[in-house]
């Protein structure tokens, strides 16, 4: 079981939660269950199926463009968080 | 003073956010920009009602997003626009600018202006503890600025930063945390703890009105020059806001009547060759940069991987018919020296990297030599000495004794 850690931001369509539980081997996997189960989060992460350039996926701290993108396996237990790209510089 | 920001607006679909301490678009997550009504602006700002002012950054305050006065560094900008003949002989170019904020105050870096206005904004929304994520300049600004204005700060930086710009955080009282990772990964850190603690993070949630504050060096630039637009402009790039400021100050100037001309300004983007994903991302006609994980490079202050506005300041960079390129770190330090030597300006690395990035765009032909040039100098070279201890020559020792002087001076003297 992964889960999900869910930005404030995004949480009124998380049904409230911080973390959702989630099936999957691959990243793309795990969100299109997390997709399943909120599915007013699917606008919000996806467009046209791709997923939106200004939000950053993290495996287990690290981004998963320097891994395989939505192809990124995933092992039982570790955690995928999502967070806004915009800040800093 | 009337505030004449209406609100936030997403970049990317164009969503309206009431002003308030948020930056990305929730429903697609892109950057949020403070939108203003320049029609109202235009009715009530004028060159003379500006020249009027005193001379800092605040005196184009119609187009800066606060409300009242500002309350924290009102003595901001109003630094010197130099012409640069001496290194303008040196590249072969017929008239070259140096906009130098090296010397803006209190903290020697232009991210003394972006910071104005995020703490303004920030004691206006109530906020009584600050922070960034930063790779040196904006820590010096934030814990200094902070401290005049009484706030508690945070800093956030890569442990591996140069010692002086640590140094110059701390001084100031700010409790300052080195985090063992790449600045993205700092920044990604601080995006959680404004979430978790709700702390006013200048270039987290208050990034909309502290990207603003970088418009005043256009609007500088362009006064000092008698209210007309330079045909080139190269800066350097980390995140890529400020050269987008830059030129959205110049669109502004158009639109309200303070400027006839429309902008023609073409905009250069400079990089270290370690960290480039803007400049990788221009001239490989990409959409979207490639970040770097682990940047390498002396020029710690460009280093950002992944930079926020990468899409957006590659796209206006075509946009204007400039370019990018990015330099070795001898080159920066190449450039550091003559700009020290030629016009007396001991700019930190990114200013190296800047000018090393026009002296070569100048040798691609891409930049003529026959038009006017504007280089911004964005940071000051006593903070990053370090990467010039091998580059200038130590001081001869000697005992205090004329025979002593003789023997290592080679010119023939006046009086026997």
């Amino acid at each position: 079981m992964t889960k999900v850690q869910i930005p404030p931001p995004l949480r009124e369509q998380a049904n409230g939660l911080a973390e959702v539980p989630v099936a999957g081997a691959t990243v793309g996997e795990a969100l299109a269950d997390l997709v399943r189960q909120c599915p007013a989060l699917d606008s919000k992460l996806f467009d046209s199926g791709k997923l939106r350039p200004h939000i950053n996926v993290l495996v287990n701290d690290e981004d998963i463009r320097y891994l395989d993108d939505l192809e990124t396996p995933i092992a039982d237990g570790q955690a995928i968080a999502l967070i806004p790209a915009v800040a800093g510089g | 003073m009337a505030d004449y920001s209406l609100g936030l607006q997403c970049k990317l679909c164009g969503k309206r956010y009431d002003k308030q301490p948020i930056n990305f678009c929730t429903d697609d997550f892109g950057p949020l920009e403070v939108v203003y009504d320049y029609a109202a602006i235009k009715a009530n700002i004028s060159r003379e009602k500006i020249q009027s002012r005193p001379r800092s950054m605040w005196r184009y305050r119609e187009l800066l997003p606060i409300a009242g006065n500002p309350t924290v560094g009102p003595q901001v900008g109003g630094t010197p626009l130099i012409r640069a003949n001496r290194l303008a002989d040196e590249l072969g170019v017929e008239a070259l600018w140096i906009k130098n904020d090296a010397v803006n105050f209190p903290t020697l870096s232009f991210k003394d202006r972006v910071v104005s206005v995020a703490l303004s904004k920030a004691v206006e929304f109530g906020f009584r503890i600050v922070g960034c994520a930063s790779t040196g300049n904006l820590a010096n600004s934030v814990a200094a600025n902070a401290a005049q204005a009484g706030l508690e700060a945070y800093i956030f930086v890569p442990s591996d930063l140069e010692k002086a710009k640590i140094l110059g955080t701390s001084v100031f009282g700010a409790n300052v945390i080195g985090v063992n990772g790449t600045y993205d990964e700092v920044n990604r850190l601080c995006t959680q703890v404004a979430f978790k603690y709700k702390w006013g993070f200048v270039n987290i949630n208050l990034r909309p009105f502290y990207a603003e504050g970088s418009k005043t060096m256009g609007y500088e630039i362009a006064e000092d020059l008698g209210w007309r637009f330079p045909k080139h402009v190269v800066a350097p790039m980390a995140g890529g806001s400020l050269i987008g400021k830059i030129h959205k100050a110049f669109t502004e100037l158009h639109e309200v009547g303070l400027v006839d001309a429309p902008v023609t300004t073409k905009m250069y983007g400079a990089q270290a060759t370690g960290c480039n994903p803007i400049s990788d991302c221009v001239k490989s006609d990409r959409d979207r940069h490639k970040p770097i994980r682990k940047p390498n490079t002396i020029c710690k202050s460009l280093a950002i991987g992944d930079p926020a506005d990468g899409i957006f300041s590659s796209k206006l960079i075509r946009n204007s018919g400039g370019w990018a390129e990015d330099v070795s770190d001898d080159e920066i330090v190449e450039s550091m020296l003559q700009l020290a030597r030629t016009e007396g300006v001991f700019a930190e690395t990114a200013g190296g990297t800047t000018l090393a990035v026009a002296k070569k765009l100048i040798e691609q032909g891409r930049i003529p030599r026959d038009e006017e040039i504007v280089l911004c100098i964005t940071g000051n070279g006593l903070k990053t000495q370090d990467c010039l201890a091998d580059a200038v020559e130590r001081p001869a020792n000697i005992k205090p004794s004329l025979e002593a002087f003789d023997a290592i001076y080679a010119g023939d003297p006046v009086l026997v």
